[in-house]
């Protein structure tokens, strides 16, 4: 069958039988897809074509489109199907245009929506945001030019952006006389380059926009050619849903409904899977566990619910769940990281920076992010890598990304909607980029957060104390290491259960593989923050003693714990005194250029500007301070 | 256990619940206009869906212009109490004073009525986000809008600080004074929006379906006299048509076609069969070509 007679029983049926055309247009499915190409390729008149096939085009229109046609169109006396498809009057005066236009079709079995994506400047950033959600891209070329490098360019940005479903629509076929030989050496051409970029498997179809041959209806002139016309292939092709709704089940809570006490639904559209009432699920980033009660809709409630729904889930256990969090099969949940190697697209004139922190928004989640490590560009016409710093409007790069708190995610090929996310400026609040995780950059990747029943608090409450960590920071030389040992003697004996972690002793053990570069040492301090962390969790009163000088380090570790739980220390000596004191004759070493990053001397030391507590060593002797630092602890006295 | 791949129909009204949930969550002061008509009907309908079983977390606002149809009065006060949402109506002080009105003042009535009065109410009220029910295959220049479109405090909208929507990903982010109109069923389409109120049992305004009407023929629309305000014109006298409406706006303004469509399905029917596009019966929109994007940029909707 092809697509004309389709149309035309579509509209008798309309006339004849309009509860049946409702029952079929009802049960139609969506394809989302993206035309590729410049208007030299014929897009619009090929988009034009589309519309007008189905019908979309009521005589209104007709009438000024032919109007249009001769007043400014390219085809003479010719409707200009073109013309159809053009925008926003500020481009029509300028000629150009620079957005993403979505139409709309429909033909017996589906519903389409297009994104119409411009070429010129802006291309990229436009064909990135109509690809984004497409299930499949319509690559144009030109019979007479074949493969170019914008041919190039929007088929890696397809690729890039996981969509599934390529068609190569080789146009102006009435141009080359319909010769099939044309044809085939384009398709062979170009199936080197999709080999060479990744891309498995696309369809390819020889058509004419203008003449409408192969569009709904085979052409005469290509009886050669034996595949699906155009609107057949869109018709029948599979969709991203069919893929997601078999992964595991995923769902980023978007709003937690709470009307009254006695009901509370975690709202949110199905990312994948499935999930049905008793199905086991875990809360992530928590980690707590429970199972599904209920799928709440207005029309009753649901036995079961699929990817691309939006629902309401009540939980069987009281749990915490906020927007944000994802809910996911138990069995099998995302996985939670704070780093990930991503590939960035840049969209703002304003160029990316690498160590700027920008707001991000993946799934419900808002999180801080800065870009680490910027490992290389990709020229979007050449495919080439090259190193860079920054990355301009438009630029494409491979980058190491950071966030301020752990996010659930899936890596984009697998989900767009857990791995997809957008970085925004900060002060302008305008979307300045787009992004797509590879994978999450820390081994522990695939550990996930075990929630444990008796909790931190269970733990300090037995010791009869509050869990907390002293972080003790100066110069070399400063007491540091004395104080701490003090204050925690006379916790000790006060019946207080305490540790204390001495930088020495780690070094022989857990961090005997770390040497004494910046890396390292950053590394070196986030063990120790970690093994601490532990040990609060544990309920203990723990100490450490590191010269830690940058804030950045200090504020890092003050974020992994609760609030209230880190208190800064600052063992406040002046580097005269401590160079004065020289207890391990360090500072003559450094001054004698033996040492090389020596803290005081030829490496910074950022005091703290809100230290918790702060003692003066030069004031008070290393007893007094000790007292004076418990006493800040517990209250006077 | 094998489910059926969902309808487009379901994955429009997920997108749109998606989009209204993303603006309750994010937003400080969420708004939801409301002007009656099948759209606003179809909007409400699946925000009470969205938050179900809860009620929509915003009120309803109606800019009125006071010269609407009778029955929409109805359906929009009763239409408020069962979703459980306050119904915010705003008319213009300064319009009611100057007794502004659609046989007078032309297209100054619009513009003080419906745009001044839609500012009005949303600095007045402080809402930072507002629901519209405007779509994309409604007119060409609408084809590039954004779901969120952003706002300068004077309510501008400026075609090039739009913001790119990849994914489901939807920034809401904005300085203070700033707002966002927000149009959940951008991707609806008109046939789209009447199957979902067959489908869903939706109420409509009754002017939606054809029944014998008073009415007066003129410039070549066909006006319905709604009530004792209507003023005729010298030889004018009223006649009994056969009529429905296509769009709802002022009474005055409303241009009906004659039909025979009593139920939803022939309305839907006779709308496929028609060759004429949905905005002709609103005498606005005989302006110049783009003239709703020009409205825009005035902060029309």
């Amino acid at each position: 069958m092809t697509g004309s007679d389709v149309i035309y029983k579509t509209d008798d049926l309309i006339a004849e039988d309009i509860d049946a055309y409702l029952d079929q247009h009802q049960h139609k499915s969506l394809l989302r897809f993206i035309t590729c190409g410049s208007v030299d390729d014929g897009k619009s008149t090929l988009i034009g074509r589309l519309l007008y096939d189905s019908k979309m085009i009521f005589e209104d229109q007709l009438a000024a489109l032919e109007a249009d046609s001769k007043q400014v169109g390219t085809q003479g006396q010719d409707i200009d199907f073109a013309l159809l498809v053009d925008g926003l009057a500020a481009e029509r005066e300028q000629g150009i245009t620079i957005d993403v236009a979505y139409r709309f079709f429909a033909t017996e079995k589906r519903k389409f929506i297009v994104a119409d994506t411009p070429g010129h400047e802006q291309y990229t950033r436009n064909m990135v945001t109509g690809a984004s959600t497409a299930d499949l891209a319509v690559i144009l070329i030109d019979a007479r030019k074949g493969v170019l490098i914008q041919t190039r360019r929007h088929s890696y940005l397809a690729h890039l952006l996981g969509i599934r479903n390529i068609v190569l629509a080789v146009n102006k076929m009435d141009l080359v006389d319909y010769e099939q030989g044309t044809f085939d050496d384009i398709v062979s051409d170009y199936r080197d380059f999709a080999d060479e970029i990744g891309i498995e498997k696309f369809v390819a179809i020889p058509l004419s926009g203008l003449k409408g041959d192969n569009i709904a209806a085979p052409g005469d002139a290509m009886r050669w050619y034996d595949g699906p016309v155009l609107l057949d292939h869109l018709e029948n092709v599979g969709i991203d849903y069919d893929r997601l709704r078999n992964q595991p089940f995923r769902m980023a809570v978007q709003w937690v409904n709470r009307p009254d006490l006695d009901f509370r639904g975690f709202a949110g559209m199905i990312a994948s899977g499935r999930i049905a009432p008793g199905d086991a699920v875990r809360v992530l980033p928590s980690g707590k566990m429970s199972s599904v009660e209920r799928i709440v809709t207005m029309n009753g409630d649901l036995d079961q619910a699929v990817a691309g729904q939006s629902v309401t889930l009540t939980l069987a256990d009281e749990i915490d769940c906020s927007r944000g969090d994802v809910i996911a099969a138990a069995d099998a949940p995302p996985e939670v990281a704070d780093q990930f190697e991503a590939t960035l697209v840049w969209m703002s004139d304003e160029p990316m920076l690498p160590g700027r922190p920008y707001a991000m928004k993946i799934g419900s989640s808002n999180c801080r992010a800065t870009v680490t490590d910027e490992k290389y560009q990709v020229n979007v016409n050449t495919m080439e890598k090259a190193p860079g710093k920054t990355l301009g409007l438009n630029g494409i790069a491979v980058c190491n990304i950071s966030t301020d708190k752990p996010v659930p995610f899936t890596a984009y090929d697998e989900n767009p909607d857990l791995g997809g996310f957008i970085l925004i400026d900060r002060i302008t609040n305008a979307t300045v980029g787009a992004g797509m995780i590879h994978f999450a950059l820390r081994r522990s990747q695939n550990i996930h957060w075990q929630a444990v029943d008796v909790t931190r608090e269970a733990h300090a409450e037995l010791k009869g104390q509050q869990a907390r960590l002293l972080w003790f920071t100066g110069l070399s030389g400063s007491g540091k290491s004395t104080i701490a040992n003090l204050v925690e003697k006379k916790l000790h004996a006060a019946g207080r259960h305490t540790f204390l972690l001495d930088g020495d002793n780690v070094r022989h053990g857990l961090n005997r593989d770390l040497g004494f570069t910046d890396a390292d040492r950053v590394e070196n301090i986030r063990r120790v923050g970690e093994v601490a962390k532990l040990m609060t969790d544990a309920g203990l009163i723990v100490m450490t003693a590191f010269i830690s000088p940058f804030r950045s380090e200090r504020r890092m570790i003050r974020n992994m714990l609760p609030k209230g739980d880190f208190v800064e220390v600052f063992v406040d000596t002046p580097l005269e005194v401590a160079e004065e004191r020289d207890v391990k004759g360090l500072y003559k070493k450094a001054r004698a250029g033996e040492l090389k990053n020596f803290t005081g001397i030829d490496s910074p030391y950022e005091e703290p500007d809100n230290a918790e507590i702060r003692v003066n060593t030069v004031e008070m002797s290393a007893e007094e301070a000790a007292d004076y630092i418990i006493a800040q602890l517990f209250g006077e006295g | 256990m094998t489910l059926e791949r969902l309808t487009h129909l379901e994955r429009l009204e997920a997108e749109s619940i998606h989009i209204m949930r993303e603006v309750a969550a994010e937003a400080e002061k969420p708004v939801m206009l409301y002007s009656v008509g099948k759209d606003s009907a179809v909007m409400l309908h699946v925000a009470k869906k969205a938050f179900y079983p809860a009620p929509p977390p915003f009120p309803l606002l109606h800019v009125d212009t006071t010269w609407k149809f009778q029955a929409m009065y109805e359906l929009r006060d009763r239409s408020a109490r069962e979703a459980g949402m306050e119904l915010l109506v705003h008319q213009n002080p300064e319009a009611k004073e100057r007794g502004i009105n659609p046989f007078d003042h032309g297209p100054l009535h619009t513009d003080m009525w419906k745009t001044e009065g839609l500012k009005q109410a949303l600095t007045e009220y402080g809402f930072d986000a507002a629901f519209g029910g405007a779509r994309r295959d409604e007119e060409k220049s609408r084809a590039k809008e954004r779901v969120f479109s952003f706002r300068t405090a004077n309510h501008r909208w400026d075609p090039k600080s739009q913001r790119p929507e990849l994914w489901k990903l939807y920034n809401a982010r904005k300085a203070k004074g700033e707002s966002m109109r927000v149009f959940p069923l951008s991707n609806w389409t008109e046939l789209d929006i009447w199957q979902y109120i067959h489908l869903e049992n939706i109420e409509i305004v009754p002017l939606y379906l054809s029944a014998k009407r008073p009415t007066v023929e003129r410039d070549g629309l066909i006006l319905m006299v709604d009530d004792d305000r209507f003023r005729f014109e010298d030889g004018e006298e009223v006649v009994e048509r056969s009529i429905r409406f296509r769009t709802l706006g002022c009474y005055p303004l409303t241009g009906a076609v004659e039909s025979e469509a009593a139920t939803l399905p022939e309305v839907i029917q006779e709308m496929l069969l028609t060759t004429t596009s949905e905005r002709e019966g609103r005498a606005i929109d005989h302006d110049q070509a783009a003239s709703m994007e020009k409205k825009k940029q005035e902060g029309y909707f």
